[in-house]
């Protein structure tokens, strides 16, 4: 087959823990080097935690599988620094029209919203994603890559984890403090633990076929219901970067993937999708099965899995690598302050309580999106194609056709590490949000506020406050960091001298003040994976310094003692 | 005159579609009937309005091919 992309071969080498007499001990080891595992590791790497990656392969992703990633994704590789690559391969689309059996029943133009770094998504291939990845993780110094060590063994107790690798030199052991399961949706490792990840199977066959179009094609994303060329079921045409593109043909549960998956049977699907005329090639295909399901826990002793090992979703919501990058950052901070001694142990079960929350929202919209593009009986069939016919000329009915939603981080609802808003404020952004994007000038040069924003705690505040506590709360800054902890001070539109913890920003376009429900003078604690902790109108460093131990977990010790 | 809206007014129309279904799972077609009579009936009596509940009848009315040909 032709194709666009080379994968690259990653060598194996030989490391010195294989020559050990005893099994060397590492704080955190990484299983598996996709989009999960890689994260992980730069998360760990930017808080000053060092691990090691192993891997059973030698290359990035095979296939383009995962292609959409969103704006959460982008902003948090952005921090790893491996944001702008993917930002500077991947393409937008703004077009995208639906179709309904012969013919189009309406187009949906996605603008951008303005004032923010990066855009709501971008279309790329994983290998890319992951490729970009991994040109970051060499270049931090606190992470080793092993490639072709493959891990066939795995014991955890209370006080850490015990690990077999087995490689062309023969089998190495390794023991850890914690141990990332990230080995993809089947995960050995789980399997081995007898662990099980739990949901639905959607009895439907999906066949991904990637095309490279000689000529160009218009960039935009066409969506069949019971598409012409494809009876009864839904096909999907996507852009990808280097001209190839995606079809996803629904081909429900007696297909025989085998068969589907012969350029001979996939040929005349694309032409009568296409037209005759327009040359293309086939570069890639697969068929696959959805699939909705999670772990009970995500946490198992010292073993705590991260992306599809932990939760796994159907396509079409882009939230499978999207939901992954979100549980790492979730999970990377919470981890160093756990092992650098600055938050109880307590901390990490919130990992499980926060992202089994993102989970299941993950795969409410995931089946969501799957539930209208295979009604499951007469009556919802009769719904689906009512709404897909009205959709031609009301627009009410357009906003109930799913074709799968664009990917949207979740806010932690109800966290213990949260504290609940006392003041007013607006809602949109709120205690366990992820914060918003805005455009600032100042600090360090960045015009973003999200590069300000992160890997450590920050306080966000902007009006008139007294000069007293404006000075004491540099100090409390100071005693944080000799604990520890590091806060960062973002002073918004007060110009003055930058303090030891404080940056000065202006809000020039007056963005962030309306976003962050500014306008009148305000504070926001934000945690180091840049969700809102606790806000408030008045700047009391009482109750901003009982927020940073709360974010922290510093009462769930004495609950867990109890 | 009243006008009907068939603007987008849902505030969570995935979440209503899914419901939606839901109420409809595992049901026999006789059930399925009911249910969706029942519905319009509760709706009807929220809108209330003759003029609107008209017109929203006037459009249903206008099944597959004949909605085609009415611009």
């Amino acid at each position: 087959m032709p194709s666009s992309y080379t994968n690259p071969v990653y060598p194996y080498t030989h490391s010195p823990d294989q020559d050990s007499a005893q099994p060397v001990h590492h704080p955190v080891v990484i299983v598996g080097g996709g989009p999960a595992g890689l994260a992980a590791a730069m998360d760990l790497a930017l808080q000053g935690v060092h691990t090691v990656v192993l891997d059973d392969n030698n290359t990035v992703s095979v296939g383009s599988r995962a292609i959409c990633l969103a704006k959460r994704t982008l902003e948090i590789c952005d921090r790893y620094g491996c944001g702008q690559p993917m930002l500077e391969k991947g393409v937008t689309w703004n077009l995208g029209k639906v179709y309904f059996g012969q013919e189009q029943v309406y187009e949906f133009n996605l603008l951008p919203e303005p004032d923010h770094k990066v855009p709501a998504f971008i279309n790329l291939q994983q290998y890319y994603m992951e490729e970009f990845m991994v040109q970051r993780c060499m270049e931090l110094p606190q992470i080793e890559l092993r490639w072709l060590h493959k891990v066939t063994r795995v014991s955890t107790d209370d006080s850490g984890a015990a690990i077999t690798v087995t490689t062309r030199d023969g089998d190495y052991q390794l023991t850890c403090d914690y141990l990332l399961v990230a080995d993809g949706a089947n995960s050995p490792i789980r399997d081995s633990l007898g662990l099980q990840s739990r949901g639905q199977v959607f009895e439907d066959r999906f066949l991904i076929a990637d095309i490279i179009m000689k000529a160009d094609f218009p960039a935009e994303r066409r969506f069949w219901f019971d598409a012409p060329f494809h009876p009864g079921q839904s096909t999907l045409l996507h852009k990808q970067a280097d001209n190839v593109w995606r079809i996803d043909f629904q081909l429900g549960w007696d297909a025989d993937p085998e068969e589907e998956k012969k350029l001979e049977n996939i040929r005349p699907r694309v032409e009568a999708m296409l037209g005759k005329d327009r040359e293309w090639e086939l570069e890639w295909a697969s068929v696959y099965t959805f699939r909705c399901r999670k772990m009970d826990s995500f946490i198992h002793h010292r073993a705590f899995f991260i992306g599809d090992s932990a939760h796994q979703v159907s396509p079409f919501g882009a939230r499978g690598a999207n939901g992954a990058l979100q549980g790492v950052e979730n999970l990377g901070w919470k981890l160093a302050a756990v092992i650098q001694g600055r938050a109880p142990a307590a901390l990490l079960q919130t990992y499980d309580t926060e992202r089994q929350h993102g989970a299941r929202e993950n795969i409410l919209h995931s089946t969501r999106a799957t539930d209208f593009m295979t009604p499951k009986n007469h009556i919802t069939r009769v719904f689906r194609d009512t709404v897909l016919d009205m959709s031609r000329h009301f627009p009410f009915a357009r906003t109930l056709v799913n074709s799968g939603r664009l990917s949207k981080p979740c806010t932690y609802e109800e966290t213990p590490l949260s504290t609940p808003d006392s003041d007013a404020f607006k809602l949109a952004l709120r205690p366990g949000s992820p914060c918003t994007d805005a455009p600032v000038s100042g600090g360090n040069g960045s015009g973003w506020l999200l590069n300000h924003l992160g890997g450590q705690f920050n306080v966000l505040l902007r009006g008139e406050f007294d000069a007293g506590r404006i000075t004491a709360l540099e100090r409390l800054a100071t005693q944080l960091r000799e604990m520890g902890i590091r806060l960062t001070i973002l002073r918004v539109d007060a110009p003055g001298e930058p303090g030891a913890h404080t940056v000065h920003l202006t809000d020039h376009k007056g963005v962030l003040a309306e976003r962050y429900d500014l306008l009148t003078a305000g504070v926001y604690l934000i945690r180091p994976d840049q969700h809102v902790a606790a806000r408030w109108r008045q700047l009391d460093l009482q109750e901003l310094e009982a927020a940073v131990q709360r974010a922290l977990g510093s009462h769930l010790q004495q609950e867990c003692a109890a | 005159m009243s006008q009907l809206n068939l603007e987008p007014n849902f505030s969570d129309p995935d979440a209503f579609y899914a419901a939606l279904a839901d109420l409809h799972r595992d049901r026999s077609a006789a059930a399925s009937e009911q249910i969706n009579a029942r519905l319009i009936l509760l709706l009807a009596n929220q809108v209330g309005d003759q003029q609107i509940l008209e017109q929203a009848l006037a459009i249903a009315g206008q099944v597959n091919s004949e909605l085609l040909h009415d611009n």
